[in-house]
């Protein structure tokens, strides 16, 4: 039973193996087993979520058609609103907040008969890369609890490597869905900006934020994919698209298929073991009959500048919300301004804090030009260099992460930790998409490369990803905290 | 800054948020060195247009499910301290 993904599974319920909700039952036992190390959820939802089983098996029974996902027990990252269900951003500000709405992802999984255990931690408002932020305390990685399971979407992917979860969603908007899912052995899939709706997403940076599945395999997140992506009137940045079935790209056939490896991605703060990692990955794709080609990405190293400023500056914008009038947290106060301050010092926490200060400091009038118009041209020279780089080759190579995942308080100050994140903030300045696979091991410990593609490019990773994948299934392996009885 | 963010800092807390603050914008100081005069700024990843809906109203929360999550609220308002 230790490698359930998705499709597995799926067969299963249909072959009547099992029922989707002695399956469920399977899972909660095992997340109320592993939880008190793992800590991946804020609150549960086995009620529903056994419900659903039930009317999936009937349907099943009744010989009707039932989707991919029907009746796999999954996670939902606690950022993301399902109706009548707390949504807390792992803030105080949201301890006791109950959507009254659903995402538009939620939506769209209910049509697909989705099960979900439970909302998953992160760190607040999705601030930070170990789950270290989250107000209810941090996941642990399963893979070894000493470590962080990394972040933000640390907690869907604790909760996917230990299986208290088949599969589970999470939010990318500088690495937090490839980054965990590198530390934690996992495939993560952060879709072209547009591709889902951010609808019922709590905005953290709208020119960033993006949903996407972290899974047990590449299959998976292609029927992942399959079930969020798509148009949404109610998300004025998602983009008009027919819709596609994410399965066709899984091919193991690279023949051909260009792929650009930028020098820039292999600087000197990238660990050895990681580089030969992903090297070893291209030289198997080289000997499958794909094209590497050198391609310059030369502002890759002004990434992490251009994101913590632009970043920061939209989550301030987006976070004046919180002033404790019409939802949340509220501290009362002399007056009314007296009680914003005091609710959203005492509200949010310091990380949080710092990024609503530096976005007001970089939109504030004097620094304005300097800071925030001067990341914004930036950005856009970011981008001509992907341009240029994607004239030249189909997808790019690049590690997830500098190295594997980290221990707890491995990073005291704030600008070495916005440092780590130089592989993955590039990605979604761009608005491209990007996908992370295990590409090796150090040290007992899961390391990850991104294959990224040029923006709506979502199958030639898949494609990519699935070649690699497929040759390697050492790779694809079950944490120790993961492992259950059959 | 911090009347600005609507947030209020300890002394120790302040003396730490200055200096993270500090070292974080200087070292971003480094994008001084691309030269962007002709760069047009980039908003957004993907290209821009305007997005119209049909004026068509449609249903939204009643009073109730708005005020569902109110700190506080009175005869089908909000609740907040005296502003004048």
């Amino acid at each position: 039973m230790n490698q359930m993904t998705i499709h597995d599974l799926h067969e299963k319920l249909l072959a009547k193996e099992l029922s989707a909700v002695e399956l469920t039952k399977t899972f909660i036992a095992h997340r109320d087993a592993a939880e008190g190390e793992i800590h991946a959820y804020l609150s549960t939802s086995d009620e529903a979520a056994l419900a659903k089983a039930a009317a999936v098996d009937a349907k099943i029974a009744a010989g009707e058609p039932v989707s991919d996902m029907a009746g796999i027990p999954g996670a939902i990252k606690d950022n993301i609103c399902i109706k009548g269900e707390t949504c807390t951003a792992a803030s105080r500000m949201l301890e006791h907040w109950v959507a009254p709405y659903n995402a538009t992802v939620i939506e769209k999984l209910e049509a697909a008969d989705y099960v979900s255990l439970g909302k998953t931690n992160l760190d607040e408002f999705a601030m930070g890369s170990s789950t270290e932020n989250s107000y209810f305390g941090p996941s642990r990685n399963p893979w070894n609890t000493e470590c962080v399971p990394g972040g933000s979407s640390g907690g869907s992917a604790a909760a996917v490597a230990a299986n208290e979860a088949v599969w589970a969603l999470g939010s990318d908007t500088g690495g937090s869905i490839r980054q965990p899912a590198s530390f934690c052995g996992l495939v993560g899939l952060k879709p072209t900006y547009g591709l889902v709706s951010r609808y019922g997403l709590l905005a953290f940076a709208s020119s960033l934020d993006q949903i996407g599945p972290i899974v047990k395999d590449v299959t998976d997140a292609a029927i992942v994919l399959n079930a969020i992506a798509g148009h949404d009137p109610r998300d004025s940045t998602s983009i008009p698209m027919e819709k596609k079935d994410y399965k066709e790209a899984l091919k193991t056939d690279v023949k051909g298929l260009r792929i650009g490896v930028p020098d820039e991605f292999f600087g000197p703060g990238i660990k050895e073991e990681t580089k030969e990692a992903v090297k070893s990955a291209l030289a198997f794709y080289e000997k499958e009959g794909a094209e590497i080609v050198p391609v310059s990405i030369p502002h890759i190293k002004s990434g992490v500048s251009v994101y913590y400023i632009i970043a920061p500056a939209e989550a301030s914008s987006n976070l004046a919300r919180y002033d404790g009038v019409g939802f949340g947290f509220r501290m009362p106060g002399e007056d009314i301004v007296d009680m914003y301050i005091k609710t959203r010092s005492a509200g949010f926490g310091k990380e949080v804090k710092r990024r609503i200060m530096l976005g007001n400091y970089v939109l504030s009038a004097g620094y304005y030009d300097a800071y925030y118009l001067k990341a914004l041209k930036v950005r856009h020279l970011l981008k001509d260099d992907f341009d240029r780089a994607f004239a030249q080759c189909d997808v790019i190579a690049a590690p997830s992460a500098s190295g594997a995942a980290f221990r707890f308080g491995a990073f005291s100050d704030p600008l070495s930790l916005y440092m780590e994140d130089i592989c993955t903030v590039p990605v979604n300045l761009v608005g491209a998409p990007s996908i992370s696979i295990p590409v090796g091991f150090h040290d007992g410990m899961p390391l990850g490369m991104q294959l990224i593609g040029p923006a709506l490019g979502e199958e030639r990773i898949l494609n990519a990803a699935y070649a690699f994948e497929q040759a390697h299934p050492e790779l694809t392996r079950t944490a120790p905290k993961g492992e259950m009885e059959a | 800054m911090a009347l600005l963010s609507r947030l209020a800092f300890g002394p120790e807390e302040l003396e730490e948020m200055k200096a993270s603050m500090n070292s974080i914008l200087t070292y971003m100081d480094e994008l001084n060195q691309y030269d962007t005069e002709k760069v047009e700024p980039m908003v957004h990843a993907v290209e821009q247009y305007n997005v119209m809906r049909d004026d068509v109203p449609h249903t939204s929360f009643t009073n109730e499910e708005a005020l569902l999550n109110a700190p506080e609220k009175e005869n089908g308002y909000f609740k907040v301290p005296k502003i004048i």
